[in-house]
């Protein structure tokens, strides 16, 4: 009850404040011109996990991502945020290659993982996605048990085969997604029976069972109570010392409250890359200054 | 002002639903009365199918026995050869000496037909089980022969004149005088149950057919069951979407809608013509059920594995499960309840199909109780055609009896389909 009112104080308290500051800088600074497409902000970081370079993405005619260049950093979160339809989970998907599940999906451009080209010809996608870690809007648990949800993905890869190592890592993946106190005494029991938040951690847990090194999470929130939002919110803050993490999120507070960095995209292209300060408070570009002042979304 | 404007005013929206509300009203009446009427005629037809055939069909559960004082004369039966008694000459005499009057070879051998030809047969598994009764005077109950059966059930009215009826005035005269000296009793019909066909009533069952109709039914499901799934999660799951597998899917769901006798002409032509495979044998209708249930199998295998949430094959795949392992690891599962309700329904269609088995032979008149697949064997509804089409009237009664055998499997099959959905029905 107590979480409750608070996550909704601060969902109130940062809106207008943040739009009250935008409409000073407004005035103020001059804007990139809405009817420029070129990205504004620094799309490069030193040292990056994953860069992207000229990234375009097909879906059938339709032309989905157009030319993106963006580098995700070690250790940090990089929110991407923007009206629907524009490309975000487009772009989320091709970190991982989920692309190449989708028939009519072409992806041309490079992304280096540490300097390897994942869309090269000898990169397999089982342990790309092994190493890249994804979490879905939809908390999708396995209907099986708890414990088993979280030991698919380690079992598959050959990670640990001893009882106790695989024991092991539930704990440890629970304890670290902030589950375990939860679900210590129900390992066994369904982990389609917990509630939507939980069964949201629990995905999360079984995506750090596999030890990745980057976690990309769609919306994770959105279909989320505030209590369960906050508690995964505090888990990415976490996670984020050990992790780069890539949100999709349509939630603007949630972009300001846990990411380092925020892209703003609108439709297909990156309009504007950024400290999520900068990106909040003085944005480049008129497109992204609408957008996070409530002009257009 | 106010009161003009609600005068001009148009009616309000409420008001015109209220209007029209009586009427749909009345058409919502009227339809659930035409779906219950309709139910109502559905029910009447199914409970007068049922009523026909468990009426007529009850009585083949029940054989007419009679009792037979016989002695089992030595010089008749030779203790050392017991193969080769005069068993039949035993139970002729017996009849003889219940009924000394009876004179001349016609009336005799209408005396001797009162019994069944396997009374004969029954006397001597009797007599090899206790050799020691040879010399005895012993009483036996014997079956009756399927005429006397018929009559003794009250299907022969003794009214109509005698030439008209299969049952003669002294045959009646001869059971009366079995049923007044209590010599006469309908039992259980065991031989039903547990005997190849035979050309006597009495003595047919349909243990033969249904052995046939196990054996045809597990090559099936041993052949369709694989074959089918594979080829499901094979289109389902990893087929590129191009116009050749668009021709293939079209194929198969016309193929679903192809005649069965067409698989019958097909099997004779290419399995037995070609490949030489024995005629009548339960394998080849096996292979022959095989191609018309495998349409039914890989389309609701298909349906089956569509209706699996895509998010629980992405979860698999988001972990870095390769497509094979996401398949088998949790949309096969998930889908196995809506596979095996497919495939069972499909089994349950093989087991009644008989067009398609007439046309490999697996109509002829087998007495043995098949003892594998290369056997040759007829199945349960082939049996029921022969039965329905031969002429004497206790085989009426046998084709009901065995509709109604047929029909028990069906149920049960189906009763097995619903449970193991019911058994494998997860929630997510
Ligand atoms: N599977 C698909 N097939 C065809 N078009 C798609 C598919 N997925 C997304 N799109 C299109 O690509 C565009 C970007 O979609 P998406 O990345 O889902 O947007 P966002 O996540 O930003 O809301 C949309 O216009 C959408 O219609
Ligand atoms: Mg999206």
């Amino acid at each position: 009850m107590n979480v409750e009112q608070e996550t909704g104080q601060k969902e109130m308290e940062l809106n207008p404040a943040q739009t009250k500051e935008a409409m000073d800088l407004q005035s103020k600074t001059p804007k990139v011109d809405r009817e420029n497409r070129e990205t504004v902000g620094d799309v490069r970081v030193d040292d990056p996990r994953m860069r992207c370079t000229d990234i375009n993405v097909h879906y059938g005619d339709k032309h989905a991502i157009k030319g993106l260049n963006l580098d995700v950093g070690k250790k940090e979160i990089l929110s991407m945020i923007g009206p629907s339809g524009c490309g975000k989970s487009t772009f989320l998907r091709c970190l991982n290659r989920m692309n190449d599940t989708i028939d009519s999906c072409r992806v041309t451009g490079t992304i280096e993982m540490d300097g390897v080209d994942i869309n090269g010809k000898s990169i397999d996608v089982v342990p790309l996605r092994a190493s890249v870690g994804m979490v879905f809007q939809k908390p999708n648990p396995f209907p099986k048990s708890i414990r088993e949800n979280i030991l698919f993905g380690p079992r598959i890869h050959g990670l640990a085969t001893d009882k106790d190592d695989l024991e092991e890592i539930v704990v440890n993946s629970l304890k670290k997604a902030g589950l375990w106190d939860e679900v210590k005494d129900r390992l066994d029991q369904p982990g389609t029976g917990l509630s939507g938040g939980q069964q949201q951690r629990l995905c999360i847990a079984r995506t750090i069972a596999v030890e990745p090194e980057i976690i990309l999470m769609d919306e994770p929130c959105s279909a989320l109570d505030p209590i369960s939002t906050a508690a995964i919110e505090e888990l990415m803050l976490e996670l984020s010392e050990s992790y780069s993490i890539c949100i999709v999120t349509h939630s603007m507070q949630q972009a300001a409250r846990v990411s380092n960095r925020t892209a703003y995209f609108h439709l297909g292209d990156l309009i504007e890359v950024g400290t999520t300060d900068q990106v909040f408070n003085a944005p480049l570009h008129q497109l992204t200054e609408d957008y996070i002042t409530g002009r257009f979304g | 002002m106010n009161n003009q404007q609600a005068d001009t005013a148009p009616r309000r929206a409420i008001d015109v639903i209220n209007a029209g509300m009586d009427r749909r009203k009345r058409s919502e009446k009227r339809f659930q009365l035409l779906g219950k009427l309709s139910i109502a005629l559905a029910i009447g037809f199914l409970a007068m199918l049922l009523g026909s055939i468990v009426s007529k069909g009850y009585g083949a559960f029940q054989q007419t026995y009679v009792k037979l004082d016989v002695h089992l004369d030595a010089a008749k039966i030779d203790a050392e050869n017991l193969n080769k008694g005069n068993y039949s000459g035993v139970i002729k005499e017996g009849l003889r000496n219940m009924f000394p009057d009876v004179s001349g070879r016609r009336e005799k051998r209408k005396l001797y037909s009162l019994v069944s030809q396997s009374a004969a047969y029954q006397l001597q598994a009797k007599v090899i089980e206790e050799p020691g009764l040879i010399g005895q005077a012993i009483s036996i109950w014997v079956p009756a022969d399927d005429e006397v059966d018929v009559f003794f059930k009250g299907h022969i009215n003794r009214d109509i004149a005698e030439e008209d009826r299969r049952i003669k005035d002294n045959q009646i005269r001869w059971i009366d005088h079995f049923i007044e000296q209590n010599r006469i009793e309908k039992r259980f019909n065991t031989t039903f149950f547990n005997a190849g066909d035979s050309r006597n009533p009495e003595s047919a069952g349909i243990w033969g057919a249904v052995v046939g109709s196990f054996y045809t039914l597990l090559v099936t499901l041993l052949l369709s069951f694989p074959v089918g799934v594979a080829s499901a999660i094979y289109l389902e799951e990893f087929a590129p979407k191009n116009k050749f597998i668009d021709f293939i899917e079209v194929n198969i769901n016309n193929l679903a809608a192809v005649p069965s006798i067409i698989f019958g002409l097909l099997g004779l032509a290419i399995f037995i013509n070609f490949f030489g495979l024995p005629r009548s044998a339960s394998f080849v209708g096996g292979l022959v059920l095989t191609l018309m249930t495998l349409p039914t199998i890989i389309i609701s295998s298909r349906a089956a594995l569509k209706s699996v949430p895509p998010s629980i094959k992405q979860a698999a795949l988001g972990v870095g499960a390769s497509p094979m392992q996401a398949i088998f690891y949790h949309v096969l599962p998930l889908a196995m309840p809506g596979i095996l309700t497919g495939t069972i329904l499909g089994m349950a269609q093989a087991l009644g199909e008989s067009a398609p088995l007439l046309m490999i032979g697996m109509v002829a008149f087998i007495v043995d109780i098949p003892a594998g697949i290369f056997d040759p064997s007829t199945v349960l509804p082939v049996q029921i055609f022969l039965w329905a089409d031969s002429p004497e009237r206790a085989f009426l009664e046998r084709t009901s009896g065995a509709i109604m055998v047929l029909l028990g499997f069906l149920v049960l099959m189906n009763m097995v389909a619903v449970i193991l959905r019911k058994q494998f029905e997860r929630r997510w």
